[in-house]
């Protein structure tokens, strides 16, 4: 399996996404922000096929949407509060709700670049559009593996360096905005940086599916481990083993897209989890 | 029904439109499907705005996608796989998030979990069935002009079902939806009326997903009751409101489209979204106007302002 060339691209990039998934994830399901990472995983369609549209690289495009997209969220939304506490109770913004009307919006946009995209190219929108919502991570190139493996460890490393005061305006953030922690700014970085793991993501499972390799081993973690940073810690390392065997399941089984295989282990980890615990 | 010969921004020779329009009968199926799911979408998802349910209903709307492909890999009709899965994703999401009350953050993920295994499942099918892009397209984005005959008899027949329904269980589930805590003590079975929303939810997300596509169910769905929660606090003129936004957002669309290259799913999209920013900015100014600064909109709860120590 090793000898492959596109097999160590795709390990050398999937280990790195799912190392920052993981991490980030854990911050988004703490913080109830999984509808926001699940909008900024569809807002990558639509900067893809604009990119696409103007000539430029889809990959650009992706970037670009994705963390305009996370800081847009964080600035318009209500920092750390968005969708938190009890249904029903009025204190709670409805955050959920304009994230929807936004991102449908967005998507509406995405379907206007795809037909103005297929209008002057011929056959070439279906195939982006295949690629940013299911992703290729066998089709990678060397070099493509190698920029998505550094934006994904930039922005984990980003994640780690700011965990501290995150998780403090996390988990209270009226005492943390008391104590002097930036929460509001903390919040929009943190969707940005989430932004820039969606990007990342996008290319290697895809739009549609990195809602699950950013949530589901997060999720487990929650409910496996008590302790902050040991969930950390465990979050990276199941979407890490999600990605691993999902790889080696897509790759014994030819008729299994490797995007549906990392989802499906990671879907029998959370399965695991929520019997154990 | 005049709501598109009541709308002024067609006004150039807009008679002429409308009857070119109304002589195809693909058209004017269209036109009839897409009123019969700006009707129930909007009931529905009035009540999905005011549960915060819109998560969950994404992720149903997104159950569309692994409905259709199975059913296109099984040779049945796609109406069939849209329901059988927005059923069953209904049933997991009442599971995984309902039942014993949790976090919100506990609760959404769960929600994240069935959307990611759903997508997984429906990108299966699709590598499976053969994957032709066309057809991923048409599912992924709608094709309200494709309507057939049957499919709106289909439609007509879940939005009597769905209709009936909401109307049993109308009045005990906004009580539950706006004060569950209170509801259960009154012993109004709240979980129960809880799974019974997210079933109607996944039958308005199924019929829904036909006309606008899976991925921009939520034109309809969200933005005509977001509006009209954000005009009005009163339960009937609101919901009455969103009919009216429902229908002219669908109708106005559809219309634009006809006339255009581009899909109807983009002009539904994008109109929902004008009329609710338009609906936002005039709530803004009228309440900058009367208190002097820029206010939320009251939530639609009624609030015991009476009591003042």
């Amino acid at each position: 399996m090793f000898s492959q060339e596109f097999m160590r691209n795709a390990l050398l990039a999937g280990t790195f996404v799912a190392l920052a998934c993981g991490v980030g994830g854990w911050f988004v399901v703490l913080r109830g922000q999984v509808f926001a990472g699940d909008a900024l995983s569809h807002v990558a369609f639509p900067g893809a096929l604009a990119a696409a549209a103007a000539g430029l690289d889809e990959r650009v495009g992706l970037l670009v949407a994705t963390v305009a997209g996370g800081a847009g969220i964080g600035l318009l939304g209500r920092g750390a509060l968005a969708g938190r506490g009890a249904r029903g109770s009025a204190a709670v913004p409805a955050d959920d709700t304009t994230i929807g009307i936004a991102f449908t919006f967005i998507l509406g946009l995405g379907v206007f670049f795809l037909t103005l995209f297929s209008m002057g190219s011929g056959g070439g929108a279906g195939i982006v559009a295949a690629h940013t919502l299911f992703g290729s991570i066998f089709g990678l190139g060397s070099g493509e593996a190698l920029l998505t493996a550094a934006l994904a460890t930039g922005a984990a490393v980003v994640v780690l360096a700011i965990s501290r005061p995150l998780l403090f305006a996390s988990v209270a953030p009226e005492v943390a905005a008391a104590r002097g922690v930036p929460t509001r700014l903390l919040g929009v970085c943190f969707l940005a940086v989430v932004g820039v793991i969606a990007a990342a993501a996008a290319q290697a499972i895809g739009a549609l599916l990195l809602l699950g390799l950013l949530t589901v081993p997060a999720a487990s973690a929650h409910r496996a481990a008590r302790s902050p940073f040991a969930g950390i810690a465990l979050a990276g390392l199941l979407a890490v083993a999600a990605m691993w065997g999902g790889l080696t399941l897509a790759y014994m089984l030819p008729w299994l897209p490797p995007s549906t295989a990392v989802v499906a282990v990671a879907a029998l980890i959370y399965w695991a989890s929520r019997i154990l615990t | 029904m005049p709501a598109d010969i009541a709308n002024p921004r067609l006004s150039w020779n807009l008679a002429q439109d409308v009857s070119e329009l109304l002589e195809y009968h693909f058209m004017t199926n269209a036109l009839l499907a897409g009123a019969i799911v700006a009707v129930i979408a909007g009931l529905i998802g009035w009540l999905m705005v005011l549960r915060r349910e819109t998560f969950a209903g994404h992720t149903l709307s997104l159950m569309a996608f692994p409905g259709a492909s199975s059913a296109a890999l099984l040779g049945v009709p796609a109406a069939w796989g849209y329901f059988a899965f927005c059923g069953v994703g209904a049933l997991a999401i009442g599971r995984l998030s309902g039942g014993e009350r949790r976090a919100w953050s506990e609760e959404s993920a769960g929600i994240g979990a069935v959307q990611a295994v759903a997508l997984a499942a429906g990108f299966l099918f699709v590598s499976l069935y053969g994957g032709v892009l066309g057809d991923l397209e048409n599912l992924l984005f709608g094709n309200p002009i494709g309507v057939s005959d049957g499919q709106v008899l289909l439609l007509a027949a879940v939005a009597v079902v769905a209709l009936l329904v909401l109307g049993a269980i109308g009045r005990p589930l906004l009580f539950a939806s706006i004060d569950p805590h209170v509801a259960g003590a009154r012993g109004v079975p709240v979980g129960a009326l809880s799974s019974t929303f997210l079933l109607l939810l996944g039958l308005a997300v199924a019929a829904t997903s036909q006309i606008t596509g899976v991925l921009l169910v939520f034109a309809l769905l969200v933005g005509p009751p977001a509006t009209a929660q954000a005009i009005t606090a009163r339960p009937l003129l609101s919901l009455g409101l969103t009919v009216v936004f429902g229908l002219f957002v669908v109708w106005l669309g559809l219309g634009i489209s006809y006339f255009s290259v581009y899909p109807a799913g983009f002009f539904i999209a994008t109109i929902s979204f004008a009329v609710y920013v338009l609906a936002r900015v005039l709530v803004a100014a009228r309440a900058w106007r009367s208190y002097g600064r820029p206010r939320r909109p009251p939530a639609p709860e009624p609030s015991p302002s009476g009591v003042i120590a």
